[in-house]
């Protein structure tokens, strides 16, 4: 029969399966991590919901602070949404441009939503879901940080504190465009 | 003359046309197998009733009508959210690990129990204690009839 | 004050769990009656107070007190009335409550048999389930007390998930968490066996009813979720391989592999180790299944809230392992194992390749459910295992399995021959092959599927039924009794085997329902104007209007479709959709007209606010309706195996140990 230290494989072999496992408390399935970030931003063209026409090459020379949200995404969109209003404020002077991207919603809801901030930076519907889908979107809020030059150089999942502007938009200010 | 060209023209154009629209549907639902809902727990793009899925069916037959292929549209998927957007992992590297493990699995276990059995048919069976012959014609007739 | 005493009683019920747990580990090593005795009243003590946990709960969410944060989160004050009832375990602390509410009622039940078995066996399951019994209500009353208040009471509650809000939410968790919960007490058992240092068929025995009850009932519970997700999750599948499905499956298919293998220990003292391991996985991977559910280590529709809960799960889940599988190998020389085999081919040896297929089985998919979180771990890179891999993967198995559903039950103990085999196997063989033959040109099922998806079906069920023609004959002409009663006395006398065999058909019978409704499934998605039909197969379907109607928890938006076969109206359909105030994406309510043959399942995918236009999913599953069949015979035949008979006299003759007297062994329950 089995030797008798060869039998203590039988529980021990439990081991490394249990560490995976404990190991999975310190990941979050959900928190997918974007491959889009150090890449060029996908282009797009979108209407605002004051008519006017806005794009990614639109703003180039500028830091665009770009964020999906929804109406319904309660409560991290109305966390975010006077952070970001306030963030506009205080860069839009220094060259970064703060622009909102509407999915998976109705009208009259997201004027209601923009109406209830008192957003005046620039938002606008993807009523396909083709920009969200080019951004790689999977959930809403988040928010993607563009340089002067096109390129993502971040992504937050979640709603947006000040800290973004901080610590991911300050940095870029200094850069030279183009 | 000229016009009955125009019109065969046409025709097949058309023909074209609802023919690549009717291979379309089909493909688009095999890609959308193939991918997962961003959205929701576990489903497909194919099964999946939200609008963020049916946004991104419309995404893979506009790819498809635009004459890209199919492992272009998937690749255009992983480009942007990574391989997690794959429902079945990509067999290579490490992934490899997942699609022979099943396998390994069960030839391993055919070898342990063909040594196991084997070794079990060479010991010869200890025979049962001081049991009447009678009895045990008995016994093994009971066994039958319960087997039967 | 409610919610006080509720928790109190919570809290009474875990000291008195320890109590229990000492008592009865008493009674297993003294004669007195009085320990016994005392475990039986503890365990009746503990059942009362859970019991009263329980109402208390129940009368906070019948009368919407959201002082409490659990009310406050599953119920709403407009709810009907059902649905605050299911709310009980419609969120974890409640679901917490609910399982150890039936341990401590499978705790009563076992304490009440004791007295029945032989002093250690007793005494030592009851301590051990006392000791899980523990385990649970320290959850329940410390960790995640469903009996919290909030720091100021709410308004208003949130509602239960919209997706439980369906009668089936009172039944499904029910049967299910009753399979777990009753795998628990053969695994009491065998730990049991293990601590008194007696290893030998008495615990078999003592266990078997138990075993397949739970069996019974984690079987019924898998399929009646597999319904429940048919019928109203508006996708058109029944299985998605979540983690949390797999997580019911893994323990059904180690439950079902021990419900097997135990029957050759029964017989000789073979596999004991084996059958020790098999049971303490069956119980560990039931452990698994709540740790996935309640952790967030992986993502799953079926995911709890996570917290605290998590790590004390899986500490819990490496006890058992680590604990049963060290007292194990402490015990190994003491088991008194002699593996013997006459021949390789014999129903021993089948039933090894059996265990070896079922235990392969529950690897691939336990294998394929963690790897997100190896490959995580390994690479840094997040990955997906999801239905394309799994349907990939455990098809071979599945099919070997057939094979052996059909083969197996022909093999004779101890001694088989191969060439006796061969001519069993001949007439199913061939009847799978003409039934095959036919379907494939008659039916114009494409040849491949259907040598995959039918033959090997046809073959099982030609087997299992000619096993019952066999067997009914040969009573009939020893008793010359009629047809009917044949059987009948058949699966009186060896009700075990029978039964046994009519799972098999019903596996069969789910398998075939499996195979037609994938491969022959047919969909379309189209966007309909008002009056506008679709054609799909040989329905017409036709859009007639929307409306709209409030419901106490909802707007319910419904399309109108008649159903046209050829010009006769076949009947009308209300696929529509359920609009929630606290959720944006709306749940689907299918209009499906279910047939033996195929089943017309429509989805309403999306429509037009002003009624004009709806996009409708109109899908035709061939045969699905066999699978839930299937699973009424499963259950049927489940419960013939474990129903209680007439008892017969039993004479007690000593023998020495490792002769087995036949049908001595049906008196124990």
């Amino acid at each position: 029969m089995i030797g008798t230290w060869k039998r203590w494989l039988v529980p021990l072999a439990a081991v490394p399966v249990l560490g995976l496992l404990a190991y999975g408390f310190r990941t979050d399935p959900r928190a997918i991590p974007s491959p889009l970030v150090g890449r060029s931003a996908a282009a797009f063209s979108l209407t605002t919901f004051d008519g006017q026409p806005v794009s990614l090459e639109a703003y180039r020379g500028r830091v665009i602070v770009l964020n999906f949200w929804a109406s319904w995404c309660y409560p991290a969109c109305y966390e975010e949404a006077p952070v970001l209003e306030a963030g506009w404020r205080a860069y839009r002077d220094r060259g970064v441009v703060v622009l909102g991207v509407d999915i998976q919603d109705t009208e009259a809801a997201a004027r209601r939503f923009i109406a209830q901030f008192g957003l005046t930076f620039p938002n606008a519907p993807d009523p396909t879901g083709r920009v969200s889908i080019d951004y790689g979107v999977y959930g809403v809020p988040e928010t993607f940080v563009i340089d002067q030059r096109g390129k993502i150089r971040a992504k937050h999942v979640g709603a947006v504190t000040e800290a973004l502007f901080r610590e991911k938009v300050e940095p870029l200010l200094g850069e030279a465009p183009g | 003359m000229r016009r009955g060209s125009i019109v065969l023209l046409v025709g097949l154009l058309a023909a074209a046309w609802v023919a690549e629209a009717a291979v379309n549907e089909d493909q688009v639902t095999a890609i959308a197998t193939q991918l997962r809902c961003v959205v929701c727990q576990n489903l497909s793009v194919a099964d999946s009733p939200s609008e963020m899925a049916r946004q991104m069916r419309d995404v893979i037959r506009e790819r498809l009508a635009r004459g890209e292929s199919p492992e272009q549209v998937v690749a255009y998927f992983v480009d942007k959210y990574g391989e997690w957007i794959l429902l079945s992992p990509r067999p290579q590297g490490f992934n490899l690990v997942v699609w022979v493990a099943p396998f390994a699995g069960l030839f391993a276990g055919l070898g342990v129990v063909l040594l196991v059995v084997l070794r079990w048919t060479r010991r010869p069976a200890a025979p049962p204690e001081a049991l009447a012959p009678a009895d045990r014609e008995r016994v093994r007739a009971e066994l039958e009839r319960l087997d039967e | 004050m409610i919610p006080e005493i509720g928790h109190a009683a919570l809290i009474v019920a875990l000291v008195l769990s320890l109590y229990g747990a000492i008592v009865a580990a008493l009674s297993a090593r003294s004669a007195a009656p009085r320990w016994l005795a005392a475990a039986r009243h503890t365990a009746v003590a503990q059942f009362v107070l859970v019991t009263g946990a329980g109402v208390a709960l129940e009368y906070l969410l019948i009368t919407s007190d959201f002082s409490v944060r659990y009310v406050a989160n599953t119920s709403i004050s407009t709810s009907p009335l059902r649905y605050k009832v299911a709310g009980l375990w419609g969120a974890l602390e409640g679901s917490i409550l609910l399982w150890e509410w039936l341990q401590a009622l499978f705790v009563l039940l076992v304490a009440r048999k004791a007295a029945t078995l032989r002093r250690e066996l007793g005494g030592y399951t009851l301590a051990v389930l006392f000791v899980v019994s523990g385990v649970f209500l320290l959850l329940a009353a410390v960790i995640t007390n469903p009996f919290e208040r909030l720091p100021t009471p709410a308004a208003e509650g949130r509602g239960l998930n919209p997706l439980l809000e369906v009668t089936d939410m009172l039944i499904h968790p029910l049967l299910l968490y009753t399979g777990y919960v009753g795998f628990g007490v053969p695994y009491a058992f065998a730990l049991a066996a293990l601590l008194a240092g007696r290893v030998d068929e008495t615990w078999l025995t003592a266990t078997r009813r138990w075993t397949v009850t739970a069996w019974l009932f984690l079987s019924a519970g898998i399929l009646y979720g597999g319904w429940w997700s048919y019928r109203t999750l508006g996708w058109g599948g029944y299985w998605a391989w979540d983690p949390v499905e797999n997580a019911s499956l893994m323990p059904w298919l180690m439950g079902t592999a021990f419900v097997h293998s135990v029957m050759v220990q029964e017989r000789r003292p073979m596999l004991k180790i084996w059958n020790l391991t098999l049971i303490t996985l069956t119980f560990a991977l039931t452990i698994f299944g709540t740790f996935l559910t309640r952790s967030g280590v992986l993502s799953s529709v079926h995911a709890f809230a996570s917290g605290a809960v998590g790590p004390f799960l899986l500490g819990y889940f490496a006890v058992i392992l680590l604990g049963s599988l060290g007292l194990l190998v402490w015990r190994w020389d003491r088991l008194g194992e002699r593996a013997e085999l006459e021949t390789l081919l014999s129903r021993e040896s089948v039933f090894l390749v059996n265990n070896l297929l079922l235990v392969a089985f529950c690897f691939t998919v336990f294998f394929g459910t963690i790897f997100p979180l190896l490959a995580e771990a390994v690479r840094g890179v997040k990955v997906s295992v999801g239905v394309p891999y799994f349907n990939l993967v455990t098809v071979p198995i599945i099919l070997l399995i057939l094979v052996m559903m059909g083969a197996g039950p022909l093999v004779p103990w101890r001694q088989g021959s191969w060439g006796r085999l061969a001519r069993l196997l001949r007439l199913p063989a061939v009847l799978a092959l003409l039934g095959s033959l036919a379907l494939w040109l008659v039916g114009g099922v494409r040849g491949d599927l259907v040598a995959l998806g039918y033959t090997l079906p046809f073959f099982v069920a030609a087997a299992v039924m000619l096993e019952f023609w066999r067997a009914a004959r040969g009573r009939r002409r020893a008793t010359g009794e009629g047809l009917p009663t044949a059987f009948a006395r058949l699966l009186r006398q060896n009700h075990r085997r029978y039964g046994g065999l009519i799972v098999h058909l019903g596996v069969v019978l789910i398998a075939i329902g499996v195979a037609a409704s994938s491969v022959g499934k047919v969909e379309r998605e189209v966007q309909l104007q008002r009056g506008e039909s679709l054609e799909l197969g040989r329905y017409r379907l036709r859009f007639d209007g929307l409306g709209a109607s409030e419901q106490p928890t909802h707007l319910l938006v419904s399309a109108e479709v008649q159903v046209f076969e050829g010009p006769r109206l076949l009947t009308t359909l209300r696929p529509g959709q359920r609009l929630y105030p606290t959720s944006q994406s709306p749940f689907a309510t299918v209009g499906v007209r279910y047939g033996l043959m195929r089943d017309l399942y429509v989805i309403l995918a999306g429509f037009d606010r002003e009624g004009r236009w709806a996009t409708f999913k109109a899908q035709i599953h061939p045969m699905i309706a066999w699978i839930w069949l299937g699973g009424g015979v499963v259950v049927l035949g489940g419960l013939v195996a474990v129903w209680p008979l007439r008892q017969r006299v039993v004479t007690t003759v000593s023998a020495p140990e490792g002769v087995v007297i036949a049908g001595a062994s049906e008196q124990a329950p």
